[in-house]
């Protein structure tokens, strides 16, 4: 709307003007305000979708927990069909954090590696095709990954999971005390790992190449080499970029539900004996108890979504504060 | 750069002999040095591993791996200084770390492809599940595509309008609270699991008692897909030079009608890749439609009513029940799901690159 006016502010004066301006203003702002308000309500729309999605979660979770029997929070079991009905998240939190845990130890080196790679070592023709087959790992739908991770990952993980107990079984964490395949989070760690692997990649990509050339020039000029510039001029700069994305791919395995369903052998247990087939996380746990649920057994599901939501939710923001704030020093994009 | 030429003068004549020991550069290993350390690694990880009878090919790869960053850095700092084997070590490290990301690209595709055509024909592509036990082979996936197409479309029909035009208000009125807030939440709504979508959809369902139908998954597939399309519409817009928009404005064009017919079609390559990557990824998700579409054996063409199934659910389930036959159809209907996603990828990056010189410089 205003930036119609300068179409008849050069003649102010002379009255000419007057039908003309009349004219085409008048079918310039209905149409204008109609279109103003078309788009307008699309943000708000989509505003009012995230409220509701917050709402409508909390409403049916609070209906789920004001029947709980247990401690919603500590209970190390799934029953809500039970007499009395008792369910809790303890066990879908440790879960779902340990596995995301696992996957973003495995990811962010291998990732920030690749990012490496494209933006620094690869021969200048390759990167580009090399950038688009990462990305193209992050367009396989989840539910490949999974029957891929269950029929053709898992088998070849025992031998890994062995020579893990015998060197590493120490540490307790990889002390395998169970005989069973290899559904464990650890292998689901590695199958989030792989799935997260792209986005973290591409983000942190994006952040290396907008270092300063003339930073790497000054640190070549001066005789470093390859590894040198990356550790003193690249790297410093893009630490917070890494950190973000890291924190979007830690998003994603949080949320993470076919492939960890087709994957994980679930048990309500805590256990960090990791290479212990058992487990759940939030997602998968949905996926898995909703068929046989009843109306409470329903509410007691969104009741565990809401938890995972507002997880994701932290996550999510807090990586995009950090790109935000990166942006307005950087000044990389304009 | 001037270092590279150093190194070449370097090379070319003192390829076959120890390099003379100059003062400048010292000695340094010949080129196809890392090819060289590759080749070993993976015999010695290969050899050790047949030879101890290791089971899985994972053991030999990263036994393989190992030795070719520690060889790498031994034989350089040994020949050459610890400076040139530290940075060796991180370029192999980083080799690696590519290779790392590549096998399992190229396993779960030949996994798919070699598994899934054992029954990919024109039967599995024309027939629905009717009648066929689980457990027997037989059957095919045509009710899963139909499920699919009319969900994805329904979610496309709902959310490009509503995502494009929030993009037009960021991009073209933007700038106030409204604005902010709305960037804010489209980059978190992104992350909103899938399967949380689904739940919200879920809730409003048992709250008015409505019953699962295609409709219901394409709304929580809308969801899922509104933020990206209105991610890539903004960076679409963003990029029409501010020329074009002054000169319709120059012209007396109402705001709307400059949007509308110059803003818009420039950018519409753009826009229409970022549409085909959103339903490239929503094409996929499963969990929405577990929830809220629940599954059917049986042909539905009708989005509004009644049980439906999709491609994605349909690798699920059949991979639920867990026989021979069964694991037959998924993969082959993984292989189809991925040739679909695969080409609108394929598609859409074409269209990109063919519509993308117009604005840059």
């Amino acid at each position: 709307m205003a930036s119609t006016t300068p179409v008849d502010a050069p003649p102010p004066p002379s009255p000419p003007t007057q039908p003309l301006d009349a004219k085409s203003g008048s079918t310039g702002r209905a149409g204008d305000k109609i279109f103003l308000g078309l788009s307008r309500g699309s943000g708000i729309l989509l505003l009012v979708i995230m409220a509701s999605i917050a709402a409508f979660l909390a409403y049916r979770a609070s209906v789920a927990i004001s029947q709980d029997e247990g401690n919603f929070l500590t209970t190390f079991d799934w029953n809500p069909a039970g007499n009395p009905p008792v369910f809790g998240i303890a066990v879908l939190l440790f879960g779902t954090i340990v596995s995301s845990l696992i996957a973003m130890v495995i990811a962010v080196p291998v990732a920030v590696g690749i990012a490496l790679f494209i933006s620094h070592y690869a021969p200048r023709r390759l990167a580009a095709p090399i950038a688009y087959v990462v990305d193209l790992l992050a367009a396989v739908p989840s539910i490949i990954y999974g029957i891929w991770g269950a029929l053709f990952l898992v088998p070849y993980l025992e031998g890994l999971n062995l020579w893990l107990d015998e060197f590493f079984g120490w540490t307790y964490l990889f002390e395998k005390t169970e005989i069973g395949v290899a559904r464990s989070l650890f292998t689901v760690g590695i199958l989030l790992a792989i799935m997260i692997l792209p986005i973290v990649t591409s983000v942190s990509r994006e952040v290396f190449l907008q270092v300063p050339k003339i930073n790497e020039e000054a640190a070549l000029a001066l005789g470093a080499t390859r590894w040198e510039v990356i550790r003193m001029a690249v790297l410093p700069f893009g630490r917070s970029g890494v950190i973000s994305a890291s924190m979007l791919g830690l998003g994603r395995a949080l949320g993470e539900t076919m492939a960890v369903a087709t994957v994980l052998s679930p048990s309500f247990v805590i256990s960090l004996h990791l290479l212990n087939p058992g487990g759940g996380t939030f997602a998968q746990n949905i996926a898995a108890k909703f068929d046989e649920a009843n109306e409470l057994g329903r509410d007691a599901l969104i009741a565990s979504g809401l938890v995972l939501f507002i997880l994701t939710l932290l996550v999510n923001g807090a990586a995009r504060l950090i790109i935000a704030r990166r942006k307005e020093y950087s000044g990389a994009n304009a | 750069m001037s270092r590279t030429a150093v190194q070449h003068q370097q090379n070319k004549p003192t390829d076959p002999t120890p390099p003379p020991t100059d003062s400048l550069s010292g000695r340094t290993l010949p080129r196809w040095a890392p090819l060289g350390f590759a080749a070993g690694a993976i015999a010695l990880g290969c050899g050790l591993g047949a030879a101890a009878g290791w089971q899985s090919e994972i053991q030999w790869g990263l036994v393989s791996a190992i030795f070719f960053v520690v060889l790498s850095y031994v034989t350089t700092s040994l020949v050459e200084n610890r400076r040139q084997a530290k940075d060796r070590l991180a370029t192999s490290v980083v080799w690696v770390c590519f290779i790392l990301a590549v096998v399992p690209l190229f396993s779960l595709i030949w996994v798919t492809v070699s598994r899934g055509i054992k029954v990919f024909d024109g039967y599995f592509l024309t027939h629905s599940m009717a009648g066929v036990p689980g457990f027997e082979a037989g059957g095919g996936v045509y009710h899963a595509i139909i499920g699919t197409l009319e969900q994805v479309g329904l979610a496309t029909l709902v959310s490009v309008p509503i995502g494009l035009l929030t993009a037009v208000y960021l991009v073209e009125y933007g700038g106030g609270a409204l604005a902010k807030a709305v960037t804010f939440f489209v980059d978190v709504m992104t992350g909103i699991p899938s399967i949380v979508a689904g739940l919200f959809i879920l809730s409003i369902m048992l709250l008015f008692e409505l019953s699962p139908s295609g409709l219901m998954g394409a709304l929580a597939l809308a969801i899922l897909m509104l933020p990206v399309v209105v991610r890539s519409t903004e960076e679409m817009l963003k990029l029409v030079p501010n020329e074009l928009r002054e000169a319709s404005l120059a012209l007396g064009v109402p705001k709307w009608r400059t949007i509308v017919k110059v803003v818009i079609p420039t950018a519409l390559g753009g826009i229409t890749t970022g549409v085909m990557l959103a339903i490239a990824r929503i094409a996929g998700e499963t969990a929405p439609i577990m929830l809220l579409v629940f599954g059917s054996q049986l042909i539905n063409a009708n989005p509004f009513e009644g049980a439906q199934s999709s491609l994605p659910f349909y690798i699920w389930e059949q991979y639920r029940v867990g026989s021979e036959a069964s694991y037959d159809r998924a993969w082959a209907a993984a292989l189809v799901l991925i040739a679909f996603v695969m080409l609108l990828n394929l598609v859409a990056r074409g269209i990109a690159r063919w519509k993308a010189p117009k604005t840059g410089r």
